[in-house]
């Protein structure tokens, strides 16, 4: 049984963000509440509003920038709304495949990605591909709004740069170019992944020009591993260069130990799951880039 | 805003609750932090929902919500009002069983039923989207319902099969 608490329905993010602004830590946005209502099941969290942002209109699209160079996601989009979306699907595949593979069928019908973005529990697939497409988040405010990248966002263990107020209105995803390919993936032993890597690999004339490479899950907060990156460019997109940026990937990350996982076995994760998404975005046939 | 409190401190107003429930409409006054499965299993009777996990891993309560899975374990009742909810009471008319159900008894899709019900619903929402599920996609949209008995085999035939008779092969079957 839940604690007491009350309902409201605001009209715009500007109305959302001046309600939590004047109650404090007594409300909080409240979107799929797939994380939210669990906390406050187990009283952990015993706000006394929940502000609905769900029905204020638009925070869900999805479409493209006018440019066409940039994918727009509301920061209200589902799981599911993004995992089906043929526009998604279109023109970054790997992101649509991402959000197949994220919890169950109904989670992903209720859950956000900004939902899942501010709760920034450790093992968050879109948090780790987001990294790695270089995206930018924008957070709304009554009095305005910033864009953070996403390599920013997340400082820590549940803990995020947002302030209480602020909304994850939308985030803003530069389109890979033709040269470019993305590939993500994830292990899971029970009901969220264990450890994921992503990784976007520009080529250009049999030469790596430029390489991101996300890791997540393993550790506190999701972060890129510069230099593992910078191991890659100028070289050619080889098995060897893979696996030497895969090594340093091993070394570099910082695993937390957990009941289920340890250290060392969270940095053999995070090899293997680099080394298959380099090798999927370094394949001619591989990988995923734009249309 | 809430209303001023005179008993328990800071009990917010109660709130009508409007929605269709397996095609009758329903109203009720609701608390805010009522859940939907008690609401549906001891105020409304419907007791085919079940509880189990309650953190949205185990799809026992499932139940559709305009048509879509949601955990009602884990889902204000609040977010029913205006939709239709389908509860497994709602699939069997005048007596006959839906064909989903016909196929999960003739396939021994279950042994001890509890997670049957949210089986049938996801299926339901599956098939409305996708008629022809290879056994794959099944088992991948199925992957978030666990049953402890059946060992999966027997739900999935079930499920191709009741994709058959919704798409009417069986021709005269299950009158
Ligand atoms: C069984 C289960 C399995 C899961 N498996 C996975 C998995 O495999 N991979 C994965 O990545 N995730 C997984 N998740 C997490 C899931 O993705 C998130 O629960 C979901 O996306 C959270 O979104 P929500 O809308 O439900 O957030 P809510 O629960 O409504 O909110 C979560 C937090 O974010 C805040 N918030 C919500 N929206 C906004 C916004 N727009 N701006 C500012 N703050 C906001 C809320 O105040 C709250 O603090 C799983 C969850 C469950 C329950
Ligand atoms: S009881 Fe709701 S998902 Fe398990
Ligand atoms: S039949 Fe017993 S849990 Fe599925």
């Amino acid at each position: 049984m839940l604690g007491q608490f009350d309902i409201c329905r605001p009209g715009s993010v500007a109305e959302a963000s001046a309600v939590v602004a004047e109650r404090g830590d007594d409300a909080v946005f409240y979107a799929g509440g797939t994380e939210l209502l669990i906390l406050m099941k187990e009283r952990l969290l015993e706000p006394a509003l929940l502000v609905d942002i769900k029905t204020i209109p638009g925070l869900d699209a999805i479409a493209l920038d006018p440019g066409g160079r940039s994918l727009l996601l509301g920061g209200l989009a589902t799981h599911r709304a993004v995992e089906r979306s043929p526009l998604v699907r279109e023109v970054l595949p790997e992101l649509a495949a991402m959000e197949t593979a994220v919890a169950n069928v109904r989670v992903r019908h209720a859950g956000t990605l900004g939902g899942n973005l501010c709760f920034a529990e450790p093992h968050s697939d879109p948090a780790t591909l987001l990294i790695a497409l270089d995206a930018a988040f924008t957070l709304a405010s009554a009095s305005g709004a910033r864009d953070v990248p996403a390599a920013d966002f997340c400082v820590g263990f549940l803990t995020t740069v947002r302030e209480p107020e602020e909304l994850l209105a939308r985030i803003t995803i530069p389109l890979p170019g033709a040269a470019t390919r993305v590939a993500y993936e994830r292990f899971k032993t029970h009901e969220r992944p264990d450890a994921s890597a992503a990784a976007t690999l520009t080529v250009d004339d049999g030469v790596v020009t430029d390489a991101r490479i996300a890791i997540g899950c393993v550790g506190e907060r999701p972060t890129r591993v510069p230099e593992a990156e910078r191991a890659l460019i100028g070289q050619a997109p080889s098995p060897d260069a893979f696996a030497a940026a895969a090594d340093l990937v091993r070394d570099l990350v910082e695993p937390t130990e957990d009941p289920f996982a340890s250290s060392d076995y969270k940095r053999h994760l995070a090899r293997t799951l680099t080394l298959r998404a380099l090798a999927r975005a370094g394949a001619a046939d591989g990988g995923t880039n734009g249309r | 805003m809430a209303v001023e409190t005179t008993a328990p401190a800071q009990a917010p107003a109660l709130r009508l609750l409007r929605m269709t429930l397996n095609g009758r409409p329903v109203e009720l006054e609701i608390a805010p932090r009522e859940l939907l499965l008690p609401v549906l299993r001891d105020r409304l009777g419907m007791k085919g929902a079940k509880l189990s996990c309650d953190v949205q891993v185990c799809g026992a309560c499932t139940v559709l919500l305009d048509g879509v899975p949601v955990s009602s374990c884990t889902t204000l009742a609040y977010e029913a009002d205006g939709k239709s909810v389908e509860t497994i009471e709602g699939l069997a008319h005048d007596g006959r069983l839906h064909p989903i159900q016909a196929a999960f008894i003739e396939c021994g899709a279950f042994q001890c039923g509890f997670c049957t019900s949210g089986m049938i619903l996801s299926t339901k929402a599956l098939l409305a989207e996708t008629a022809r599920p290879t056994r794959d996609e099944i088992a991948a949209y199925l992957s978030g319902n666990i049953c402890r008995c059946t060992g999966y085999w027997n739900i999935i035939t079930a499920v191709e099969d009741a994709a058959g008779r919704l798409a009417g092969d069986g021709e005269e079957e299950g009158a």
